[in-house]
């Protein structure tokens, strides 16, 4: 066997079978998050909250609940298991801002915790704003000129 | 039977959402980071062109829970600031419609700093 069978060898046997594995976790994992999301969703519009307000609460209580998971340390094995599943929903976005708040304590509150909460909300926040912005702006002309 | 459909479409499009981002990390040099950023313009830019508001009305929370859905928020509620106050909503749409989500990251994460400490990795 030569170095280039060799590695064709090792890809084969190392590679295809966790990226299955890992999208058939992250389906499952991240299928249930939006699942409970409905579920939620189904309860709120129930107790008599509008739609558009009944899916921010939606998206509070998922954000509360990663939150509070990665405190206890929990949502980071979740997370090894279910890579994308936990990654894509809103529980990602919480647990990023969670777990760097609580990893840059130690650095201060306000050098630490309060600029380093931003490491990868921040990011998420100014390109959707600003492509929102973009977005409004087109919008705005498209009005104009087709009313 | 409507609701158990409910369900079932919020599952199967919420986990392909989830599994597309899945196989761009492991098939891709794409960070987590970076996803997260791709989806949200994603979000933004799929509503924008009117492909994300049937989704949306289809799959519900499987649309609007992954971070696409952040962006279909802020696409949304730019369409709306920008129909009630003209050109000023383009900047003050996005923000308002993600508020809450935003405002509930950043007050959880605080709190959850002062009462828990970082547990050394293993």
């Amino acid at each position: 066997m030569n170095e280039k069978e060799y590695n064709e060898y090792v890809e084969k046997r190392a590679k295809k079978s966790p990226v299955l594995k890992n999208c058939i976790f992250a389906f499952l994992i991240g299928g249930g998050i939006c699942t409970l999301g409905q579920a939620f969703f189904h309860l709120y519009t129930f107790l008599g909250l509008e739609e558009t307000d009944s899916r921010t609460v939606v998206a509070i209580t998922l954000i509360f609940i990663a939150a509070l998971l990665t405190g206890f340390g929990i949502f980071d094995n979740i997370a090894k298991i279910a890579g994308a599943g936990t990654l894509v929903p809103i529980t990602g976005f919480a647990n990023a801002i969670t777990s760097q708040a609580i990893d840059t304590k130690s650095e201060g509150f306000i050098l630490g915790v309060g600029a380093k909460i931003f490491t990868i909300a921040g990011p998420v926040i100014l390109y959707g704003t600003f492509t929102g912005v973009i977005y409004g702006i087109i919008y705005y002309f498209c009005n104009l000129i087709w009313g | 039977m409507d609701i158990f459909l409910d369900y079932l479409w919020a599952f199967l499009i919420g986990g392909s959402l989830c599994v597309i981002a899945q196989i761009l990390i492991d098939k891709t040099k794409l960070t987590p980071a970076r996803i997260l950023v791709v989806y949200v313009c994603t979000g933004v830019v799929l509503t924008a062109i009117g492909v994300y508001e049937p989704l949306v009305n289809f799959a519900g929370s499987g649309a609007t829970v992954p971070l696409t859905g952040f962006g279909y928020a802020i696409a949304k509620g730019v369409q709306k600031a920008v129909d009630e106050k003209g050109l000023l909503g383009a900047l003050t749409g996005g923000l308002e419609a993600t508020a809450g989500g935003i405002s509930a990251s950043i007050c959880f994460g605080l709190i959850m700093s002062l009462i828990f400490s970082s547990k050394p990795k293993r």
